[in-house]
């Protein structure tokens, strides 16, 4: 029987033919994604890393909805230019409480992964309610929306909730407090402005959007921009023990 | 499979026999090119395979035998390129500020360092060509909030205003209508006023003593009795018709209203020390450079 | 009634009023709303299956009819339209993002229209709604064909193109309303998913008995493909997808990963979703629809096995050439782009099966411009094969990624291949559902040639605005410093964007001389004994 024959068990089988294709289509996956979960070097070893404030959180479900990341990537390579023009290359350990990552795929925007402290907030007003009023070449859309909305503060707790299900090592103070940190971020002089900073140490508490009042979803966007990169001192950071 | 065979008379090739809806296929040989090439293909991904890293083992990978790392290599890169720089970019990381410009290619260096990291970082901001924005400040005329000097603009880069950093430039415009310490019929009195201080028309019937009056008692302090500003303040000059915000009566209003205070980031921390010095220089050339 | 309309009946029934009760707790607008719908279309459901019951003859459809098969076509038609319908519309809505992306006043501020909301819109639409519809009808149909049985199922084939197409309804609504799980081509959230997953399941059932059921002792070439295609989609989409509903009364869900292993997910999903089912399923469509169409038998039987395991092997390795030079570690990328390369020959095998099938018949080119569509198009797919492989190279990946070259070589397999297979398979099919003569084959010759010059204006324009663009963020001033701002290579886009615009009108237009002729077709062309006799008599359903 020549090679050419022995391939009939497959044509004349669909079970059979069936269970060939799903045996070889499940090797590529699982060498190229099981290993990333077990090997240490995966992950870099850095301090500063925490999970997003809950302000920060709704800016980032706020960031993935009106899909920045289809303009913007958050992934600085590690190629001059870029370094140069962006900050130090992006680690894995920066995203990896990020669920779903954001990297991005496409570039009609600058990245964005160090844009954390770059600009005023008062800049990213101006600049998200309309791009061309401060940048007239931009062809990034306006969001003047995004002003007017509050951010819903009574299910914030429930999103640190589930993430902390699913991985992300929120404690539960955090979680039980989390609508209250909401709004102590946007009101730093409030009393709760200092429990919000204990448990989230070097976060910023700041008025993002200049006005008075609840938590605008500009103030939340705002808030997570601005921390965005901002998380690793990289004159800290070794190099030499992360390269993989 | 042998029963239906036929040799196709187009191609001379024979038939595998089966036939499916009219559809017959052909057994003719993989094409040697092709084969050829995908073996090629193999052998040149077996190949790097033992020059890169690749393979994922249980506790590590293969590093393969160049040890390559893109990490590594753009640490490499960055080397390189201050090769290019050359020695002059370490003269100009240590060289006091005000030498540079009497250098000539010093100067050069910096002005283009400065025009590359202005484009990335300023720009935004300040406009790809320095010009301003309302709020944002035009760098390209001689008219300074912070001054014009060298060092002052150095200064301003490295700290920011109001920008958080210690060292920034403080203080803001206050908001004399939302403190109550204006009425908003004095508001307007005083910003016919402040338009009048550079030629601007007034409504009619406005009081200019008045509206002296009220500049005097409230504005003078910063903005100085004649309204030409204060440096050390950062209150602009009043009386020049270039405005950071806005000269017409609205906006003034606005201004005296809810007060101003624009917020330029401190560099010194994203950016190097050259860096910060070059546009400092960068910025001094454009044409305001005191 | 039979057990399984009973079954479907009182599953849809209850879930009308789950679906109400969802509605009333839903935490969000756009969760309500999803639930109305779902609960008007499963009340919809429940009246077709009674209304069903009482028009049709006792007994169900028969197998067959004097001995031929009783072939099942009323789901193919309703895909083949749905396909029509959503490619004009995922068409339109990447005119739209293209415009907006040259002028981008026209996002007019608005939330549900802006470029980030209707990019997701276009993807999807046009791969899974307008691609995906094409899969469904044209693999019912050659399935049935190849094997010489009717569809397996009997409300089962109905459940899955119209299940399908109402998972389309909901995720295309939802991104327009902010519901998106931020992956790129797995947008839908954790609902549409699991609907998905359920529809899913029930086409693989299908297909695959379908195939059991078969009475041709070989499987046919497409038939591989098609399995392979299902198949891996469904472990993709479950690999992909897992989430955790924050409430299960509202849309929000996170992704059960996170970070590089994330990165790493999606896109094994994302570049197999490329693999299999712009690939695989229009391969199988290729292996059905030019041999029909050129009446020459397949160029090689040998070629197809071999490149058809080795493509589905080597394909799921690929993934990682989207994340070369990111944080995922540079072993994964080594395999990335060693694979990919592999990949090359794979998919050339494809090629080649297509364009020597061709060999003695190419005079038909001259006169048969759908033949010359599924031609063009299998050059096309050669062309983007050869491109994405040398785009693997990390070299060359370090200039396209992030890049208009990306999109211009998504274009030259989407529009080139994906579209214009799709466009000569439903050339075809039409006609051969509805059993009638092509309304007309000028017309089909003005689609042909509008559409190709938007193809090479579409993609001409990317390739050049891609390169010039990574050109210019990595360009260098002699003294060594960046010579562009990023402000710089936006401005230097405006032109090609304008230009792709263009081209993207006219692929267009082309999409709509063909909607009108294939309404003509069905409307008023006559009917054709004489031009397909292998057109089953069977019974309109
Ligand atoms: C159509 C593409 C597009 C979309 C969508 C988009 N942007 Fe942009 N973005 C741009 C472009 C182009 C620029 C550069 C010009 C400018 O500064 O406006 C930019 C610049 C920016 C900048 C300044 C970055 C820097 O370093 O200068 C920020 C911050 C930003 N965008 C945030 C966002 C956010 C947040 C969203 C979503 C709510 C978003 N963008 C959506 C295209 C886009
Ligand atoms: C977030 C926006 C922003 C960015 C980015 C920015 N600036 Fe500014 N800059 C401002 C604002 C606002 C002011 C005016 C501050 C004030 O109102 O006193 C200012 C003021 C200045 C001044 C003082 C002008 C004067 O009249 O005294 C200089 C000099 C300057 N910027 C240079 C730069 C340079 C160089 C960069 C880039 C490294 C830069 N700026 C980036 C917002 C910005
Ligand atoms: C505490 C100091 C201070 C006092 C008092 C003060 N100003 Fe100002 N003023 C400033 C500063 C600082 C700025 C610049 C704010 C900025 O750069 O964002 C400014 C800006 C302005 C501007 C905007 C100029 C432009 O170019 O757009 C106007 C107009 C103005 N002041 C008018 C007034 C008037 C009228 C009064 C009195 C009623 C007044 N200021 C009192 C500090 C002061
Ligand atoms: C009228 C025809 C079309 C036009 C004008 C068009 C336009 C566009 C535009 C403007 C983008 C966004 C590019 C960017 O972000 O820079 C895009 C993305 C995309 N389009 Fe189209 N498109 C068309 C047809 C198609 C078809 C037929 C398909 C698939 C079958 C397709 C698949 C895609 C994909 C997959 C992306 C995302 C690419 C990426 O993220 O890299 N498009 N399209
Ligand atoms: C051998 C076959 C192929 C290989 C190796 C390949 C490789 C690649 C590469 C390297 C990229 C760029 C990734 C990046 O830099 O971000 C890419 C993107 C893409 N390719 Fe291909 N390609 C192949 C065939 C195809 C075909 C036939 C299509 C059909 C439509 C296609 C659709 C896409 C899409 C949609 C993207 C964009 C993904 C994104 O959103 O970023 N590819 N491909
Ligand atoms: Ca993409
Ligand atoms: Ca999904
Ligand atoms: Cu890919």
């Amino acid at each position: 029987m020549s090679v050419w024959t022995r391939h009939q068990i497959f044509e004349k089988n669909s079970i059979i033919l069936l269970i060939g294709i799903l045996l070889v289509v499940a090797i590529g996956g699982l060498v190229e994604i099981t290993p990333l979960f077990y090997l240490k070097s995966t992950i870099e070893k850095v301090d500063g890393i925490r999970p997003y404030t809950p302000l920060e959180l709704a800016g980032r479900n706020i960031y993935v909805r009106e899909g920045c990341y289809l303009c913007h990537s958050q992934m600085i390579r590690p190629l001059r230019d870029e370094v140069e023009r962006y900050g130090h290359y992006s680690l894995a350990a920066e995203s990896m409480y990020d669920h779903p990552f954001q990297w991005g795929s496409k570039r009609t925007g600058p990245d964005l992964a160090r844009v954390g402290a770059k600009y005023s907030d008062e800049w990213h007003v101006t600049h998200l309610r309309n791009p061309r009023s401060i940048v007239p070449q931009s062809v990034m859309p306006g969001y003047p929306f995004l002003a007017s909305n509050e951010v819903d503060a009574s299910q914030i707790g429930d999103h640190l909730r589930t993430q902390q299900i699913i991985g992300v090592p929120y404690t539960d103070d955090q979680v039980q407090n989390a609508a209250a940190d909401l709004k102590a971020q946007v009101d730093p002089d409030s009393p709760g402005a200092d429990a919000f900073l204990k448990r989230y140490p070097k976060a910023v508490a700041r008025n993002f959007d200049g006005k008075p009042g609840n938590p605008t979803e500009m103030d939340a966007l705002i808030a997570y921009l601005q921390m965005l990169g901002t998380l690793v001192d990289f004159t800290l950071y070794n190099e030499k023990a992360n390269l993989r | 499979m042998s029963e239906n065979k036929e040799i196709d008379a187009v191609s001379g090739t024979s038939t595998t026999g089966h036939e499916w809806d009219g559809i017959k296929e052909l057994n003719t040989p993989l094409p040697r090119w092709w084969l050829l090439t995908f073996y090629a293909c193999i052998i040149w991904a077996i190949g790097y395979w033992v020059v890169y890293p690749a393979w994922p083992t249980v506790s590590g990978y293969t590093t393969g035998i160049l040890h390559y790392s893109s990490r590594a290599n753009v640490a490499v890169d960055l080397a390189d390129l201050e090769k290019i720089r050359g020695e002059k970019m370490v003269a100009l990381a240590s060289a006091p500020i005000v030498d540079i410009e009497k250098d000539p290619a010093l100067l050069a260096l910096a002005r283009a360092r400065g025009k590359a990291a202005f484009g990335d970082n300023c720009a935004p901001c300040h406009g790809t060509g320095a010009a301003g924005a309302k709020g944002f400040p035009n760098l390209n005329d001689d008219d300074w909030l912070w001054g014009g000097k060298l060092e002052q603009v150095l200064q301003t880069i490295q700290h920011g205003v109001r920008s958080g950093d210690p060292k920034a430039h403080e203080g803001a415009m206050l908001a004399f209508g939302q403190q109550g310490i204006l009425k908003p019929a004095e508001i307007v009195t005083v910003a016919n006023y402040v338009r009048s201080l550079s030629g601007l028309p007034t409504a009619a019937g406005y009081d200019k003593a008045a509206g002296a009056k009220i500049f005097a008692d409230n504005c003078a302090a910063c903005h100085g009795a004649d309204g030409k500003g204060n440096q050390d303040l950062g209150a602009p000059n009043l009386t020049d018709k270039i405005w950071l915000y806005g000269g017409d009566e609205a906006t003034i209003i606005e201004t005296v209203t809810n007060g101003r205070g624009g917020v330029m980031p401190a560099w010194s921390a994203r950016l190097d020390g050259a860096t910060v010095k070059a546009l400092a220089v960068y910025v001094h050339t454009l044409g305001g450079g005191q | 009634m039979t057990i399984g309309e009973t079954c479907l009946a009182l599953i849809f029934a209850l879930a009308v009023l789950l679906c109400i009760y969802a509605a009333s707790q839903a935490h969000d607008a756009a969760f309500a709303f999803h639930a109305y719908v779902s609960a008007a279309a499963s009340a919809v459901a429940v009246l077709a299956i009674f209304n069903r019951y009482f028009e049709r003859p006792a007994a169900l459809a028969p197998q067959e009819i004097d001995g031929r098969p009783n072939y099942n076509f009323g789901p193919i038609k309703f895909s083949s339209v749905m396909a029509m319908f959503w490619g004009i519309a995922g068409f339109l809505v990447g005119l739209i993002i293209a415009l907006q992306l040259a002028f981008p006043v026209l996002n007019f501020d608005l939330p549900w229209i802006q470029f980030g909301r209707m990019r997701p819109l276009h993807t999807s639409a046009v791969i899974f709604a307008f691609g995906g519809n094409v899969l469904l009808a044209t693999s019912f149909y050659v399935v049935q064909k190849t094997s010489r049985v009717r569809l397996a199922g009997d409300l089962a084939p109905w459940f899955v193109v119209l299940g399908y197409n109402f998972f389309i309804l909901i995720a295309g609504t939802g991104y327009l309303l902010g519901v998106t799980q931020g992956k790129e081509y797995a947008e839908p959230e954790w609902y549409a998913d699991l609907w998905l997953t359920i529809v899913w399941v029930t086409y693989l059932l299908v297909f695959l008995v379908t195939l059991i059921k078969r009475k041709q002792p070989h499987i046919y070439e497409a038939n591989w493909f098609y399995l392979a295609m299902i198949l891996t989609i469904a472990v993709l989409h479950l690999g992909n997808n897992p989430a955790l509903p924050v409430s299960f009364f509202g849309s929000k869900s996170y992704v059960a990963w996170g970070g590089v292993q994330d990165a790493m997910f999606q896109w094994w999903y994302g570049h197999n979703a490329v693999g299999f089912f712009l690939t695989a399923g229009f391969l199988a469509i290729m292996y059905y629809f030019v041999p029909k169409r050129a009446e020459r038998p397949i160029y090689s039987y040998r070629l197809s096995i071999v490149h058809f395991w080795a493509l589905i092997f080597l394909y799921i390795w690929a993934g990682p050439h989207h994340l070369h030079y990111t944080a995922l570690p540079d072993w994964a990328q080594t395999l990335g782009m060693t694979f990919s390369i592999m990949l090359w020959m794979p998919s050339w095998g494809g090629m080649i099966n297509g364009l020597m099938t061709l060999s003695g018949a190419w005079d038909k080119l001259r006169t048969d411009p759908v033949l010359r569509m599924l031609v063009v198009s299998v050059a096309f797919y050669g062309m983007s094969t050869f491109e994405g492989p040398m785009m693997s190279i990390k070299v060359v990946n370090s200039l396209s990624h992030y890049t208009d070259w990306t999109i211009g070589h998504v274009h030259s397999g989407a529009l080139g291949w994906v579209g214009f297979v799709s466009f000569g398979a439903l050339y075809c099919l039409f006609p051969w559902l509805w059993n009638r003569r092509l309304y007309s084959l000028k017309l089909v010759n003005w689609h042909f040639w509008t559409a190709t010059i938007g193809i090479v204006l579409y993609i001409s324009a990317m390739w050049v605005s891609g390169i010039l663009q990574g050109l210019m963020w990595r360009a260098y001033t002699s003294l060594g410093f960046l010579e562009y701002s990023f402000i710089e290579t936006v401005e230097a886009m405006h032109p090609f964007y304008v230009i792709r615009a263009a081209g993207g009108a006219l692929f267009l237009i082309g999409a709509l001389i063909m909607a009108y002729n294939l309404w003509m077709t069905v409307r008023v062309g006559e009917a054709s004994e004489s031009e397909t006799p292998r057109v089953a008599l069977s019974p309109a359903e």
